[in-house]
């Protein structure tokens, strides 16, 4: 026999070994020791290397669970088929609103049980953000690090047009007046600066409808895009379209750099006023250290509210990442011991502190405000305790019904539709959506009730 | 007999890891899909039958015609302006000139380049306001205008460029032009088309006086049908399913849904919505779809496409 014929067996045999070689490696036979839970978090950077301290903290402080951190981009599609493949993470950090989905389809466990013994409860946390966990009466997820939104205004801006900076806006109408103000054209009619703009930075364009006390749901069954409020909050975004004209400000938007970059808008002094979130502080501290200076360059107050409605005053948006126990999760027990650390105040102060937001707990130590980096921190602590705190509709279809508010946007925005036409043409096109959703989830229940 | 039986055993086993291959990967998904697309299935829980509901419920869904129509639109626009643009550079690139290899190499090399780099690129070029085409545009509508004030003394204004990322109008025109940058694939099978043509059939249509045009018009065309049809089929099927550009430079088919596709609209109900029953009838649909082209373009092209050979 030549070496010739022995080369493909061998190189089968090749294979063979490889692929149960890596079997091995990946399906480790558990050693003696610590349980290893795997956790998978989408942070990267300085956001990564928060929470690589609290699961430092946590497998240093016991010795019977070791987290295993591990950065997965994409997170929420990577989860949903680790999930469906059987083979899911034991925690995973998903995105607040991801929860509504996961829950709706059985995808997550419930942490009502887990809580209960480990004694955190409602009155721990700063309402909105517990809400946000909670589906159809049953707690699905515990927050990582929570955000709210409030008005970020240029100081420097303020003075130029003549403006008293210790004086920002508390009205629209009033932020309105001194956008006006501020906005400044060329000699050609374009854009040099704006004082404000409803399409920047573009991630509540969907949402303004609740600064104007418009609401997207009825929280049963009922799609109410075209709630007057909505539609009022619409008509104030087209107003900036019809003052300026739709290409110009298009045009002038198209010229900002990405959020991530010295060009940002607002941190290129492009853009005067911009509802921004706790995260703002790190990017200005990274990208534009001429504005750093707080007291002196930029200031964070709470976004102004329609004049003639003041119980409108406080409005935030807030968001959450939280973490989930996957269905099919070899240990969720450990996991929620986990889980349960970076609830407790010394995690969690830890994780927020490392990503510079504010906590989600309602005990906060003194030392947390005293050493944060971000002078405002306590307004989006305060802020997200305002009764006029909203966060994303727990609906399973939102994901489908936020791209057709944002569609809306765009066509109200460009002057191609009427508020009343764009918002009416989202209510007809989502409540049969919703409708189908809930008669398909009747199905599933009665199809699934008849199984042994 | 025996042993044709065990020819054609060992015949199979050579192929067999392709069968297996086509069967795992391509086969069943496309039957599962198949069954699927008449389920109400979220990926996360089992499906459950729900007969015709899908393709009902896509017949009356305002933003699957909407990708339907544009995907319609891209594809009769992109795919005649690439087939143009890869035959003439074949044409072109098949003079016999020196350094011949290194301007083929030259026109090739963009259509290397990968879906998302050149998805990142386009963001530049065609930026608005800072965009390096913009910036050529720019003084060539100003002069226009000026030229055409000084000569006839008209009123004209300034012409802006087009908002190419921002404006519906200008948007699918943008990724047309865009991806006209992988035209280099077709370009070299047209290329290895010409270099089959018989040299001689040139020479007779050259003694009987034929021109340039002429010549490509009688002798190259239709010696080159079969590569042509094979690049229409090919184009159809790839135009159909364009997805990387305009995914990565307009997120969710911005603005207005005018850059809005089949398939993000089928991404987006598998994994974002999670409608993977919804998402398989749309990829039927699809498949049927380029079924009937594809066989229209047989047919239209029999009569039309000459084969060397027979």
């Amino acid at each position: 026999m030549q070496l010739r014929d022995l080369a493909l067996p061998l190189m089968g045999l090749g294979i063979l070994l490889t692929i149960a070689k890596s079997e091995n490696i990946t399906h480790d036979t558990p050693p003696p020791g610590p349980v290893h839970i795997a956790y998978w978090e989408k942070w990267t950077g300085f956001e990564g290397d928060a929470m690589q301290a609290v699961v430092n903290a946590f497998n240093k402080k016991q010795n019977k669970i070791y987290v295993d951190l591990l950065t997965v981009s994409g997170i929420e599609n990577k989860t949903l088929l680790a999930v469906a493949g059987g083979d899911p993470p034991d925690v995973a950090g998903l995105f607040g609103p991801n929860m509504a989905q996961y829950a709706d389809d059985n995808a997550i466990m419930r942490l009502d049980d887990f809580c209960r013994q480990k004694g955190i409860s409602e009155s721990d946390y700063i309402p909105v953000y517990w809400d946000m966990g909670v589906y159809q009466g049953h707690l699905y997820a515990l927050p990582s690090t929570p955000a709210s939104t409030a008005l970020h205004y240029n100081k420097q801006m303020f003075r130029d047009a003549g403006l008293d900076p210790e004086k920002p806006p508390q009205t629209i109408e009033e932020m309105d007046a001194m956008a006006a103000k501020i906005t400044k054209l060329d000699a050609q009619d374009r854009f040099v600066t704006a004082g404000f703009l409803p399409a920047e930075p573009g991630w509540w364009n969907w949402g303004w409808g609740e600064v104007f006390g418009g609401r997207f749901w009825d929280g049963e069954s009922k799609i109410t895009a075209d709630d007057p409020g909505n539609i009022r909050a619409m008509e104030w975004v087209q107003s900036y379209s019809k003052k300026y004209g739709a290409a110009k400000l298009q045009s002038f938007r198209s010229g900002f750099g990405n959020f991530s970059s010295p060009q940002n808008a607002f941190l290129s002094s492009k853009v005067a006023m911009e509802l921004q979130g706790v995260w703002m502080y790190n990017f200005i501290d990274q990208y534009a250290p001429n504005l750093e200076k707080p007291v002196l360059n930029w200031a964070a107050v709470p976004f102004p509210h329609p004049a003639d409605r003041p119980d409108l005053a406080n409005h935030t948006f807030t968001d959450e990442d939280i973490l989930v126990i996957p269905r099919g999760a070899k240990h969720p027990n450990e996991a929620f011991e986990f889980i349960a650390y970076v609830q407790s105040q010394e995690g969690m102060e830890l994780l927020c502190m490392g990503q510079k937001k504010h906590s989600p707990l309602t005990h906060v130590s003194p030392e947390f405000y005293a050493k944060h980096p971000n002078p405002y921190i306590k307004l989006f602590a305060d802020l997200a305790k305002s009764k006029n705190a909203q966060s994303p509709p727990k609906i399973a279809i939102w994901p489908e019904y936020k791209d057709e508010l944002s569609n809306a946007f765009d066509a109200i925005a460009l002057l191609h539709k009427t508020p009343q036409e764009a918002l009416n043409d989202v209510q007809e096109r989502m409540q049969p959506k919703m409708d189908e959703h809930i008669e398909r989830g009747n199905k599933r229940k009665a199809m699934e009730g008849t199984r042994p | 007999m025996k042993s044709r039986q065990r020819e054609s055993l060992t015949a199979l086993l050579f192929v067999s890891p392709w069968i297996i291959g086509f069967s795992v990967f391509l086969l069943y998904p496309l039957l599962a899909a198949l069954y699927y697309s008449f389920c109400e299935y979220s990926v996360l829980r089992p499906p459950v039958w729900v007969g015709m509901d899908n393709y009902r419920d896509l017949i009356h869904d305002s933003v699957f015609r909407t990708t339907l129509w544009n995907t319609g639109m891209f594809s009769a626009l992109a795919l005649p302006m690439g087939m143009f643009v890869a035959i003439s550079l074949a044409l072109m690139l098949n003079a016999k000139i020196k350094g011949m290899t290194l301007y083929r190499t030259f026109f090739y090399v963009p259509s290397l380049v990968p879906g998302a780099s050149l998805a990142m690129l386009g963001l530049w070029v065609f930026n608005g306001e800072h965009g390096v085409l913009n910036h050529i545009l720019d003084p060539i509508l100003n002069a226009v205008p000026n030229l055409l004030n000084f000569l006839f003394h008209t009123h004209l204004h300034h012409i802006e460029p087009p908002q190419w990322l921002s404006n519906p109008l200008w948007s699918k025109p943008a990724l047309i032009v865009l991806g006209v940058w992988g035209a280099g694939n077709s370009m070299v099978i047209y290329l290895a088309g010409l270099q089959d043509v018989p040299q001689a059939l040139y020479e007779a249509a050259e003694l009987d006086g034929a021109g340039w045009w002429a010549k490509t018009r009688h002798v190259t065309l239709p010696m080159l049908s079969p590569v042509i049809l094979f690049n229409l089929i090919m184009g159809i099927i790839g135009t159909l399913q364009v997805f990387t550009l305009p995914f990565i430079m307009f997120p969710a088919g911005t603005p207005e849904r005018s850059t809005y596709f089949y398939t993000m609209y089928l991404y987006d109900n598998a994994f974002v919505y999670l409608k993977m029953g919804y998402a398989c009838a749309m990829g039927w649909i699809m498949f049927l779809i380029i079924m009937a082209l594809t066989f229209i373009a047989l047919r239209l092209s029999e009569k039309r496409v000459h084969y060397s050979g027979g």
